[in-house]
């Protein structure tokens, strides 16, 4: 309990992870929301990253963390880019309203 | 150690909720505020376990650019009328199966962790690793020699999406009056006064 391992880190990850994954699948509202949720997931595996190169003492898995933050940086600004468009096309980003490709 | 647990603890009960909150807030505008609070508690928890430059990264990069980026997005598109919650409306039918599938999720990855508790090699706190150099400066010793092809790599990778947003958005707007500039410059006095003739109860057309 006092004793803070990497086991700890690792469940805080999985946790974040989950929640992540839930908003994903659950979502009834809005596309935002759902790219939130991919947030949520890269930040999760940021924390695993971290701290297996913390307690591992290796720093190459921190050099990984900044590539995942640039890819994800990249990834919100061409998803909130699509986003906005498909407001001005269609009027509406709701989950149930997209369904252009009949999935 | 205790102020290392004490710290954790509270950090990531923080996250916990706050993540917890941005996937069931029914308002769109407080989820987002909520996944910045999620950021600034794992930028805390990364600058205390001893990864700064990234702690200091998530909160400028996450917090400062993507979270204000998102709150902009929400805002402009007048989300907020849209405030629904979750089973109320057209029935659904994936939602259990979500719920299954992500309940998996956990299940597996606190396997995972529990595998870990009993592996007897298992680095605790005590054995963390102290270096006599910064954080900042061991990432730049091996980000800028070992790794600068993926460096320069991440960096096309940000042109890329920085000029695909902009062409996703980009919209050429019908009459609306543009200011040309080689056409001011390069006009002279020759070309641009004419004299005319007016006729009586006719008027004269000027083209614009």
């Amino acid at each position: 309990m006092i004793e803070i391992g990497l086991g700890h880190y690792l469940s805080l990850g999985a946790i974040v992870f989950f929640l992540g994954v839930i908003g994903i699948f659950l979502n009834r509202k809005n596309v935002i929301v759902i790219l939130m949720s991919i947030e949520l997931i890269l930040l999760a595996v940021n924390i695993n990253l971290i701290s297996f190169s913390i307690f591992s003492g290796d720093i190459v898995g921190q050099i990984f963390t900044m590539l995942i933050l640039t890819v994800a940086a990249a990834e919100a600004a061409i998803g909130l880019a699509i986003i906005v468009i498909y407001y001005r096309n269609k009027g509406s980003i709701r989950v149930e309203d997209i369904h252009g490709m009949k999935g | 150690m205790l102020a290392h647990s004490i710290f954790f603890y509270f950090f990531s009960i923080i996250a916990i909720f706050s993540s917890l909150m941005v996937i069931t807030s029914r308002n769109t505008v407080n989820s987002v505020f909520f996944l910045i609070l999620d950021f600034i508690s794992v930028g805390c928890l990364f600058i205390m376990v001893g990864a700064e430059f990234l702690g200091m990264i998530i909160l400028i990069v996450y917090v400062g650019a993507v979270a204000v980026l998102f709150l902009f997005v929400v805002m402009m598109l007048n989300v907020a009328e849209q405030k629904q919650s979750w089973f109320i409306g057209k029935k659904s039918t994936h939602i259990p199966i979500g719920l299954i599938v992500s309940v998996l999720i956990l299940l597996e990855l606190l396997v995972v962790v529990g595998g870990w508790k009993y592996k007897d090699d298992l680095m605790s706190s005590n054995t963390l690793y102290i270096s006599d150099i910064s954080n900042t400066h061991q990432l730049g010793l091996v980000m800028y020699t070992d790794y600068i092809l993926y460096f320069q790599l991440s960096g096309v990778i940000l042109l890329l999406s920085m000029i695909g947003a902009i062409l996703l958005t980009f919209r050429q707007r019908k009459g609306v009056k543009k200011q040309s500039y080689f056409n001011q410059i390069s006009r002279n006095p020759s070309s641009s006064i004419e004299l005319r003739e007016v006729k009586s109860n006719e008027g004269v057309k000027i083209d614009d």
